[in-house]
């Protein structure tokens, strides 16, 4: 119960959006799609690899397809981070506070994304380009494939993890690291849920890329056919949309309740039809007759892309219902601190504080005074505390006031072992100036 | 909060910016061009019945190999990190940057993605195009294409730190354009492209010498060519680092507020200027030597030119971050992240109330410690540790001498006046109470060397006043007054 009370409400960044927020959610979603379609590519690309690699150790026409899969990656993998630069923009713009939460909430985590992925990277250029120098040690190369996908398998989840934290407020206050973020109910079956996703898109880009007109295939493969490498895509695919229903579903059926509405159901299951109607196309692909394998081809890709979209827009309306409570306190909270901000800057309590005078001192009063707030934190009596101590001042400067203006205005650098001196040109009136050295002279 | 109690905060955008521009200067913005060029010199002097010469091009294509390597992986990568690590250390202050710069970075985006697919193309299409002349002609066109693009780049992204140094009239009129046409934007321009062609130049040397044998013909020739290259940017960057270093302050001076931060401002400014003047000269040299005596140039001269080079960037950053300071936004936010307007109303109510995350709102003698953590952790966690780099333990024992005990009311009295003396840090938010906290949290920390973990491992504390249940209230109330308002009208 108590830790329902606690949700914080943030302050919001007092500046408009810098265009309307239809246009910005549009943006982020066609975005995202654009750069989720090549993180499928390139993690189902190198799954595959990884996979047909080690089947090659037996038969090496999967040697072959490894290497040729293998080439994409890296370039899969180029387009899949540029193109993430705009999902990551309208979503700072559009979520600023829950995202960057998140973020911070699960700091080491994320900031982990940027050498693990770099070591991914360049993991996999390792491996492309030492295909043939290591032919004689191939489990050497596999493992090197290996490691790349183990990090590009954790990538994923510390993604999911960071975006669905953001939506929950109400937890943030009880999260402890990213470990406890990772565990919240959803962040698994929409994981596996993609891992499925990654493996669909692959094999229906496997079957594509065999199917090019001008892609020597006869000259690479020796005994595989265009129908057999195509059929393995194809195969890839239903495993994948398989595991994306499956996940699709309990996904849905664990999402916690605060988002759903009648609207996030109707459009999700609408998106998990398409896919049933994706995996029967495939399915007749590979046992229909040869000649018959591209008969959906299209469809299927059209049908891929509906879904994407669908699902992409469930998942934004989902987000919408989930936090648009909390966003409205968030604005209300946020003018409120404007006002009262803007009050108070109409209002200023008085900064410069009152002096506190000491009586004692007489007519010096004022100097004494200044000089405690603003040199008494590093100039004393007798002693050297960060500066000289005045007794020093005073014999260097008796009878000489004028100089000793000049350094407190802007003083030199004068003792090799002392730090600088700030100066106090426009803190202090010509008139408190006076008083001050007025007092600082009349030390003895 | 996010924070980082060894390293310190801003070393970690500091270390991936810097690593960003020496990699995306020097391998992407000055190298395109040059190993496009060289790549168009093996197709001249090649003999009349090949499309180019083999080895030469051969050589033109490893340098392209390392370059795209590094490049796609941590040259992408690190441009990437330096949104997650200011996401993370600076939150408010890029989260402001990209509302207002939102169609800038978007551009900015589109020319990105169309540098990479033309990098990918110019990249994977290379050894396909040596199968006639045409091809290769079109491959080349292709390299200066993207040596454009790379440059378009870099001129938008300059545009937008330019901003960041200088917000121009951003601030009363927020808007896009008066933010990009900044005072010093077409200087710091000027300056960039030669000085990214120099270090184009000399990580081509550095990478010729690796890449050809010694005392080869092809070597000599390749050497000759990078140090002309060098050699003619050179007075250029010169030039250009002479009228930036010119303009810098008048713009800066607006910034600092007083005589000590231009005093602080001017040894790192003079530093700077040894470092551009040495560096210079060191690349110059070596170049000359390329030029007219290239056997005589040796390994150790060609990575020390490269390291100088390194540095003098490095520096640069360096500088230019430095003279940022006490803003992250000049005029409009500290850096940190406390916007110059609401410091009266911090001032008055104190930072605490209106944090969202907070452990303690009113301050008594039993809180005060813990009061005191927070307050360090609005106020100057950004720039300062408890033990690690730039320590707040650290910078106290120096001033008032190591190993004895720290005094609160001296420290009391220093910090409301530190951003006088010390323009680099912003004024301290806060009352009067949260200063009593926070001196003896800092005693607190020097007794017990204490460390002071962030959100991402200790997770946070929810301020009751910022939380729904108070909210909602608040909400509530305002409401009701406002109805009260409308019956008694
Ligand atoms: C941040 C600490 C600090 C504060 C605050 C400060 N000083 Fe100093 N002061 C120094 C240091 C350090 C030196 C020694 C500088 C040197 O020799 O280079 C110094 C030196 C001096 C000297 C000796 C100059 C000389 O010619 O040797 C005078 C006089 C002086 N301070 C006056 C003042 C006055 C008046 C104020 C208040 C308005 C003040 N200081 C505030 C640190 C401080
Ligand atoms: C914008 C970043 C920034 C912020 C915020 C900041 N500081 Fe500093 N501070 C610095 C830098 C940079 C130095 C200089 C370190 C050096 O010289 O090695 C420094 C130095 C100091 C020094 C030593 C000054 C001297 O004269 O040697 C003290 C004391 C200090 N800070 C206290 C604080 C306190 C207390 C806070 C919070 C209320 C704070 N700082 C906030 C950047 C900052």
């Amino acid at each position: 119960m108590l830790l329902q009370i606690n949700t914080p409400i943030p302050k919001d960044i007092p500046l408009e959006l810098p265009l309307p927020e239809w246009l910005l959610v549009t943006l982020l979603v066609v975005s995202f799609l654009l750069h989720i379609i090549f993180i499928n590519l390139m993690l189902g690309g190198s799954i595959i690899t990884l996979w047909a690699q080690i089947k090659g150790l037996k038969n090496k026409e999967y040697d072959i397809f490894a290497h040729e899969i293998s080439k994409t990656i890296t370039v899969n993998k180029s387009m899949a981070v540029v193109l993430g630069v705009a999902p990551l923009l309208s979503i700072n713009t559009l979520y600023t506070i829950y995202f960057y939460s998140a973020n911070a909430l699960t700091g080491f985590a994320w900031i982990m994304i940027i050498p693990l992925v770099t070591i991914a990277f360049l993991l996999t250029y390792l491996h492309k380009y030492t295909w043939e120098k290591l032919e004689q040690s191939k489990k050497v190369h596999i493992a090197i494939m290996g490691l790349a996908v183990v990090i590009f398998l954790f990538i994923p989840l510390i993604f999911l993890t960071n975006v669905n934290l953001m939506m929950f407020p109400e937890k943030w206050g009880t999260i402890k690291g990213f470990m406890s973020a990772l565990v919240l109910p959803n962040v698994f079956p929409r994981y596996f849920e993609f891992l499925g996703a990654c493996l669909a898109v692959t094999g229906i880009f496997i079957v594509w890329y065999n199917n090019r007109k001008n892609y020597p295939f006869e000259e690479t493969y020796k005994t595989f056919t265009r129908y057999d490498v195509k059929k393995i895509g194809y195969s890839i695919a239903i495993i994948g949309l398989g595991l994306q229903i499956l996940f699709g579903i309990i996904v849905l059926f664990t999402l916690p309740a605060k988002g759903i509405g009648y609207d996030v159901i109707a459009v999700m299951t609408a998106a998990g039809s398409l896919l049933v109607i994706v995996l029967w196309w495939a399915y007749k692909a590979i046992t229909n007759e040869q000649q018959h394998i591209d008969q959906h081809f299209k469809k299927i890709v059209f049908t891929m892309l509906a879904f994407m979209v669908l699902y992409g827009g469930s998942r934004q309306m989902y987000r919408h219902n989930a936090l648009h409570k909390h966003q409205d306190l968030v604005a209300a909270n946020t003018a409120e601190f404007q006002r009262l901000s803007k009050e108070a800057r109409e209002n200023p309590v008085e900064v410069k504080e009152e002096l506190e005078l000491d009586a004692s001192l007489g007519e010096l009063a004022t100097g004494g005074a200044i000089f405690k707030q603003k040199c008494g934190a590093c100039h004393k009596k007798d002693e050297k505390l960060v500066g000289p101590p005045m007794l020093e001042m005073v014999s260097i400067y008796k009878g000489k006031v004028d100089d000793l203006k000049n350094w407190i205005k802007a003083p030199g650098k004068k003792r090799p072992d002392f730090p600088q001196m700030p100066g106090f040109k426009d803190q202090l009136s010509d008139e408190e100036l006076s008083e001050l050295t007025k007092y600082i002279l009349s030390i003895k | 909060m996010f924070h980082l109690d060894w390293l310190n905060d801003r070393f970690l955008i500091a270390m991936i910016a810097i690593l960003h521009v020496i990699i995306n200067h020097g391998l992407a913005v000055g190298f395109i061009p040059f190993v496009t060029w060289l790549e168009q010199k093996g197709v001249r002097n090649s003999s009349p019945n090949e499309i180019t010469n083999p080895e030469w091009d051969k050589m033109a294509y490893k340098l392209m190999w390392t370059a795209f390597i590094i490049t796609t992986t941590i040259g992408a990568m690190t441009g990437v990190g330096i949104w997650f690590s200011a996401s993370l250390v600076s939150p408010a202050s890029i989260g402001s940057l990209i509302r207002v710069f939102y169609w800038a970075w978007f551009t900015e985006w589109i020319v990105f993605v169309t540098e990479v697919v033309l990098i990918l193309i110019y990249f994977l299409t290379w050894k396909n195009s040596n199968k006639s002349l045409d091809a290769k002609l079109r491959h080349i066109k292709f390299g200066w294409f993207l040596a454009i693009f790379s440059w378009i780049t870099m001129a938008l992204i300059v545009a937008i730190l330019g901003f960041m140094m200088d917000p121009g009239n951003w601030k009363t009129d927020h808007s896009l354009l008066t933010g990009v046409f900044n005072p010093i934007y077409l200087p710091q321009l000027l300056f960039r492209t030669p000085t990214a062609m120099v270090v184009g130049g000399t990580y081509g040397l550095l990478m010729i010498f690796l890449f050809t044998k010694k005392d080869t013909e092809i070597r000599t020739k390749a050497v000759k060519l990078a140090g002309k290259w060098i050699l003619a940017w050179t007075p250029l960057a010169l030039i250009a680092a002479i009228i930036y270093y010119n303009v810098m302050p008048n713009a800066m001076k607006a910034n600092l507020s007083t005589a000590v931060g231009t005093m602080d401002f001017a040894q790192y400014y003079d530093l700077l200027k040894y470092i551009i003047i040495g560096a210079i000269s060191i690349v110059f040299i070596v170049a000359s030597i390329a030029v007219f005596k290239p056997k005589l140039l040796k390994t150790y001269m060609v990575i020390t030119s490269v390291v100088a080079i390194m540095s003098f960037l490095a520096i640069f950053e360096r500088v230019r971050e430095f003279i940022r300071k006490p803003y992250v936004i000049g005029n409009y936010m500290y850096s940190n992240l406390l916007r110059e307007e609401d410091y009266p109303l911090y001032k008055k109510d104190g930072i605490l109330k209106h944090a969202t995350y907070a452990s303690v709102t009113e301050i008594t003698n039993e809180n005060k410690i813990q009061a005191g953590k927070d307050v360090f952790m609005y106020t100057c966690s950004r720039c300062h540790t408890t033990n690690g780099v730039n320590a707040i333990t650290y910078v106290f024992e120096r001033m008032y001498g190591f190993g004895k005990p720290l005094n609160e009311d001296d420290m009391a009295s220093y910090i409301p006046n530190m951003h006088e003396g010390r323009t680099y840090m912003p004024p301290f938010a806060g009352n009067k109470k949260e200063l009593k906290a926070l001196v003896a949290y800092i005693k607190h920390l020097q007794q017990t060397g204490e460390t002071l973990e962030g959100a991402q491992t200790e997770g946070i504390v929810v301020n009751q006043k910022n939380n729904s249940d108070a909210v909602s209230k608040m909400v509530e109330r305002l409401k009701e007054e406002q109805n009260k308002k409308l019956v008694t009208k």
